[in-house]
This record gives C-alpha cells, structure tokens and sequence, in this order.
C-alpha cells in the first residue's frame, strides 16, 4: 500500500495541471515497512523529454544523484515517483514498465483531463530483477489529518478507475 | 571510499544504504563490491561485463560516462560514488501512428 498525506497527494496532482499538456514527473521520499510505501515529501523534477514532453517524461540522473542526497540528509529514501499522463488514463504504459527499474518503489499516475487532474492511481513495480519485475496495482491510503499529529489515523483509500 | 546504494539494491546489501570498499580504480571498486555482494553483479551489469545502459553511476557529481577514463578512472577514499538507476516513462503514443495491433497497451482500447 501506499501511504501518503492529503496535502501531498494534492501537490502531486496540482504538479500535473499546472505542466499539462506536458508530463510532469517527480519524486517521493519516505520510509518502507511492511505495511508499504510511506510518503513523507514530494520532490518536485524537471521533465527533460522536452522533445516529446506531452508523452514522456525523464528526470535527470543528476538531479536524481541530488535528490538522492537531499533524502539521505533527511534520514529518507527514495520510495517512489509520479508523473502525470495528459489526456490519457491513469495506467502504466509499455514505456513506463520498460523504463521501471526501482524495484519496491511505487510508481504514481495521474491522468490529467483538459487541464484537470482525474484519475490517480499508484502502481507497484515488484520483482526482485529486471527480468522478472512486474507493475502490481497498488491501493493508496490518503491521510487527511494534520501533519503535526503523530498518531495519524488514515480514513480513506482510494484506488481509481481509468 | 563510500558507494551509495539506491533503495531497490539495498536487498542485495544487507539493507546498507552507503557501504565501503576499497579500490584504487572505480573498475576495482566496483569488482570489490560485488565480491562483497556477488548479487550485485547482474543487477548492475550485462553478461559481457558492461554497466547496464539504465544504471548510472556518478562519482562525486560527475557522470562516470563521461569521464575520460571512465571505469579506469582513479579515485580517493574521500570520494563517493552514487549508483543511481535512471527514470523515465510517459504516455503512450496518441494519433494516426499508434495502432491497437502493434504499439499501445489495455490502456489504449480505442487506439
């Protein structure tokens, strides 16, 4: 499962509006326990698909060597992406599984309609090679208390239809 | 010198995010390392002995690709080297070139 806070989940949406018709794509630090994925800060990346940005995204490995960095100051890790995908369903594509390669980490859509965020769905790439990875359908748990209370209860999960 | 691990290799590490390893040539770094950790070997290269074309390596905050001496380059124990597997995706294609037969996935039906 994926768990990450209202105002996160919001960002990661309002990321993918404000970039539409382009891709938007960035990063999600935290912690992984059993219980899954726990987002704790959204990292915002720079697309450089600049040649085709309305239906591919990349981030730069070196902003990635540097995001990295910011998480391990942190005492966080990398524990998944997003990126959004304009005018068209919130699913993984045959590019996003070729180009998967952080296995554990979740991978977060967003199907942006017209300029609005729809549909967000998060998958998790599982595996323990690239030649057995696999995207799994991953239930997101969205925690809308307040940052500052410690004992957070979530109260919704929500798993999209495209 | 210190190799920082990225979260999907850090199975293969006894959950290390950061391990040291000796190695006065980043190509002896990385042979020492997976003798360390000998599961490293296929996650990082192919079977002809070559990076994987989507593992990045940085030392320090230069792409090892384009160092000049690449593998053979030289390094400090002060130095760090970042693996770092790439990131990228996006939509499929939309429009007259993409086809129900060849190209798209579920998530396309009516192209």
């Amino acid at each position: 499962m994926l768990h990450i806070h209202y105002i996160d989940y919001e960002a990661v949406r309002a990321h993918g509006e404000e970039t539409y018709p382009h891709e938007c794509c960035g990063v999600l630090l935290g912690k992984s326990d059993s219980g899954g994925n726990h987002v704790r800060q959204i990292v915002r990346a720079g697309n450089t698909r600049t040649d085709s940005a309305h239906n591919r995204y990349n981030i730069a490995p070196q902003e990635l060597v540097k995001i990295q960095r910011q998480a391990r100051g942190l005492g966080l890790d990398i524990v998944g992406f997003y990126h959004s995908h304009p005018d068209h369903p919130a699913q993984w594509s045959p590019t996003d599984f070729a180009e998967a390669h952080w296995i554990g980490c979740s991978y977060v859509i967003t199907a942006v309609e017209k300029g609005k965020a729809a549909i967000t769905n998060s998958f998790l790439l599982n595996g323990t090679s690239e030649e057995d990875k696999k995207f799994e359908d991953q239930a997101v748990e969205i925690d809308v208390k307040a940052i500052e209370i410690d004992s957070a209860e979530p109260i919704s999960q929500q798993k999209g239809q495209a | 010198m210190n190799i920082h691990i990225p979260t999907p290799l850090r199975s293969f590490t006894s959950g290390a995010e950061t391990v040291a390893v000796p190695g006065a040539t980043v190509a002896e770094v990385f042979t020492n390392l997976t003798t360390q950790f000998p599961e490293l070997q296929q996650q990082l290269f192919n079977t002809e002995g070559k990076l994987r074309s989507f593992v990045n390596v940085y030392l320090n905050d230069e792409d090892l690709r384009y160092l000049p001496s690449k593998e053979a380059t030289t390094v400090a124990t002060t130095d760090e080297l970042t693996i770092i597997p790439s990131i990228a995706g996006g939509a499929c294609p939309t429009g007259e070139s993409a086809s129900r037969k060849d190209s798209c996935c579920s998530c396309c039906p009516l192209l």
